[in-house]
């Protein structure tokens, strides 16, 4: 199981935090206010998701075909993605090939200094969130401004997002409020928390940038190979201004985004907007194919992003991971990250997904590395792979990926050792057996549930909010062997 | 129907009075239970922390043992269990496979399409609803998420419910979302765990439940742990208890 894959990039940027997820959880739970208001906004989506798929009624042969569009386009990855560069270039586009991070941050990077601009204006995007584009474009004197609602919070706040759809989930009205007051120029001092007048401020604040920037940079909810068409699909038309007014377009796109042709967009087109924001359909659909002159951008570059892609591509069983469409039904319907919040990941990419994708794209080491944490923050309680609308089986990969971090991490670790002679006690009848009669001793050390000596860690950590389970009597096996069948073995 | 217990390593050494429950009910229901004393553990810990190759072991004895007890007379395998059933039913073969060995994981298939947890028994394979139960308590059900999504043994465990005599059965506020146990979810994550314990409590206290009941013991054991930690009045008890509790034998109503 173990890969080593040699030459192949992994992925780099903004896919790794600082902590381990147990740590960076703890802070987390003990913000109350958070735990409020994300409860609140899951369970709000929660609820609207499950009625817009209640409503469809092949809702399961769906997601069958587009778990298969996804299969089949893993399959042909590379001659689709050349078919793509191919079809963009004959309509004028450019194509770019990043391999990390750093590469797609510098390709960006030049093409906005060949416009001679200052400031560019983004749609909201998560590939540009995961090569931590903004802060490299900062680094060359280059304002990035984001346009999505939730995004301009976020960056305003000078804080990160915690959701791959509502990246200010973590944030309520008020705290909202109190960002645009305090960040934004020209704001009403009178401002409320009304949603409608949040959004009239965001609006007038954005105005003046949509209609000053001369360069816009986007990602891509998709590419259709065949005729080398983008899109995009969105809920508040800040993307299309992006699209559309700008003289120059940079998309970046993961590479597994591409699909064969239009017909097959027909899927995710029903599947992405009901599984993600809960809407039968999305507000707004923009695509764009090369540039037309005399309408929208003038130039058009696409940047195609590995960063650790390909390295999942080559393993079998973790390559399903890439079929993600980003919705985040997985985030909304997961009792961990509803409790924890989207930082506690560390990477852009929290949840469920999060805890598969983000190891797989940046591997992991076997150590204590905070990627490697992420395969355990999960119950298995399999709420995602329901919610799922690809029907990626996400509890069934972050066993794969334990596996693969105990493989890693080798044999002399305490852990390791304890399982082993678990193993050992398990694998034989003999030893079970007596090993179950000397639990009986255990409750000696126990006092009203309590043990007397206070436990280690990780024992510890189940002491401190539960009673330990004290056994009572005879094993099952013994009481068995004593009433069926007298005198021992059958 | 003749039907080979697994009991589950847990019921064995920390709950037995499930297993005991579990062969009361199938006997006063004319079933003959057999106990292949050789069983020890189907794995489940090991495989779902990560250690496929230590699981593997556990995986071949299991299926030894089962197969044996398919080949001697056995029509079924029961387990008071969702969440080992879903480790014999979806991970067996598949360590097997894993680990080279397509002849285990035939095998093992074969003795996962014989395995089934109780309520499955129950109700799909004995087609029984009404077991005969009496149980004059005021009892919440808590779906278990391998019972609920591995298994997908929907109502059976609600039908059975359903017809137990002198029953109070109410329903459990957000029943589908999961207590937080997880295995050693539980020590490695063990404040995000103790945070869904809270409102799984909290859940439980709203129905005003003498009983909280699932069918599974190791999520029992977290949230009965839970609720004795905080010395809250309702108590965990297996399903398998309340369908074996009688008129003449009720259960008593102790901690699962």
């Amino acid at each position: 199981m173990t890969r080593a894959y040699l030459g192949m990039p992994r992925g780099t940027g903004d896919l790794q935090g600082d902590v381990p997820f147990p740590k960076a959880a703890k802070t987390a739970l003990a913000d109350t206010q958070l735990r409020r208001n994300l409860g609140h906004a899951t369970a709000t989506i929660r609820a609207k998701r499950l009625r817009v798929v209640g409503e469809v009624p092949d809702w399961e042969e769906l997601r069958e075909a587009g778990s298969q569009i996804k299969q089949q386009v893993m399959a042909r990855l590379p001659e689709l993605l050349c078919e793509l560069e191919s079809n963009v270039i004959a309509r004028g586009g450019q194509v770019h090939w990043a391999r990390d991070a750093d590469e797609a941050n510098r390709i960006v990077a030049d093409l906005v200094a060949a416009t001679g601009a200052h400031e560019v204006i983004k749609v909201k995007s998560m590939a540009t969130q995961e090569i931590a584009l903004n802060e490299y474009l900062a680094s060359k004197g280059i304002s990035a401004i984001e346009t999505d609602l939730a995004e301009l919070i976020v960056q305003l706040g000078h804080d990160r997002p915690s959701h791959i759809l509502v990246p200010a989930i973590h944030k309520n009205r008020t705290e909202i409020r109190d960002i645009f007051l305090a960040e934004m120029d020209s704001v009403d001092a009178d401002l409320t928390d009304a949603p409608a007048d949040l959004a009239e401020a965001a609006r007038r604040h954005l105005r003046a940038k949509f209609l000053s920037a001369r360069v816009a940079i986007s990602g891509a909810n998709f590419a259709i190979a065949d005729t080398g068409t983008l899109g995009v699909v969105e809920s508040e038309g800040n993307g299309r201004m992006c699209l559309t007014l700008p003289k120059t377009l940079i998309t970046v796109m993961g590479i597994e985004k591409v699909l064969p042709s239009w017909q097959d967009l027909e899927v995710f087109l029903q599947l992405l907007p009901r599984s993600s924001t809960g809407e039968r359909m999305n507000p707004y659909t923009s695509t764009w194919t090369g540039v037309t002159p005399g309408d929208g951008p003038e130039e058009f570059h696409l940047v195609l992003l590995d960063n650790g892609r390909t390295a999942a591509l080559a393993d079998e069983g973790g390559r399903a991971a890439l079929h993600c469409i980003r919705c985040s039904a997985c985030l909304n319907v997961c009792p961990v990250y509803e409790r924890t919040g989207g930082h506690s990941y560390g990477s852009v990419y929290p949840g469920p997904i999060g805890a598969i994708l983000s190891p797989q794209l940046t591997g992991m080491t076997g150590g204590h590395d905070p990627n490697d944490s992420l395969p355990y923050a999960s119950t298995l309680c399999g709420a995602c792979f329901d919610a799922c609308p690809v029907k990626i089986d996400i509890p069934s990969m972050l066993v794969r990926l334990r596996t693969e971090h105990v493989e890693l991490a080798g044999p002399r670790t305490v852990e390791a050792g304890t399982m082993r002679a678990m193993r050992w006690v398990m694998s034989s009848p003999r030893r079970f057996r007596l090993a179950g009669r000397l639990s009986r001793l255990g409750r000696l050390g126990v006092r009203r549930g309590r043990p007397i000596v206070p436990m280690p860690p990780p024992l510890s950590g189940w002491t401190a909010s539960r009673d330990v389970p004290v056994p009572q009597g005879k094993t099952f096996r013994d009481w068995w062997l004593s009433e069926h069948e007298k005198g021992g073995q059958q | 129907m003749r039907v080979a217990l697994f009991i589950t390593c847990l019921a064995d050494v920390l709950y037995p009075e499930v297993g005991k429950a579990t062969v009361r009910l199938l006997e006063r229901l004319g079933c003959t239970v057999t106990f292949p004393a050789e069983q020890t553990c189907c794995g489940q810990m090991h495989t779902n922390t990560g250690y496929q190759r230590d699981a593997g072991s556990l995986v071949r004895h299991h299926v030894d043992v089962f197969s044996r007890a398919l080949d001697t007379g056995a029509d079924a395998i029961v387990a008071p269990s969702g969440s080992c059933v879903g480790s014999v039913r979806h991970q067996h073969a598949e360590i097997a496979r894993n680990l080279g060995d397509p002849v285990l994981a035939a095998r093992a298939d074969a003795v996962a399409a014989r395995t089934f947890e109780l309520s499955e028994l129950l109700v799909n394979e004995l087609g029984v609803t009404d077991v005969g139960a009496y149980f004059p308590h005021r009892v919440t059900y808590h779906p278990t998420c391998h019972s609920l999504r591995l298994l997908r043994v929907g109502d059976a465990p609600l039908t059975l419910l359903r017809a137990v005599g002198g029953i109070d059965l109410v329903e459990l506020p957000d029943a589908d979302q999961c207590c937080g146990f997880g295995g050693t979810f539980a020590v490695k994550n063990a404040d995000t765990s103790t945070a869904m314990l809270t409102d799984k409590m909290s859940s439980v206290a709203a129905t005003r439940a003498e009983v909280l009941t699932a069918g599974d013991a190791s999520c029992l054991m977290h949230i009965g742990g839970g609720l004795r930690h905080q010395k809250r009045p309702a108590r965990a008890m297996h399903l398998a208890e309340i369908l074996a509790s009688t008129r003449e034998h009720p259960a008593e109503l102790v901690t699962a």
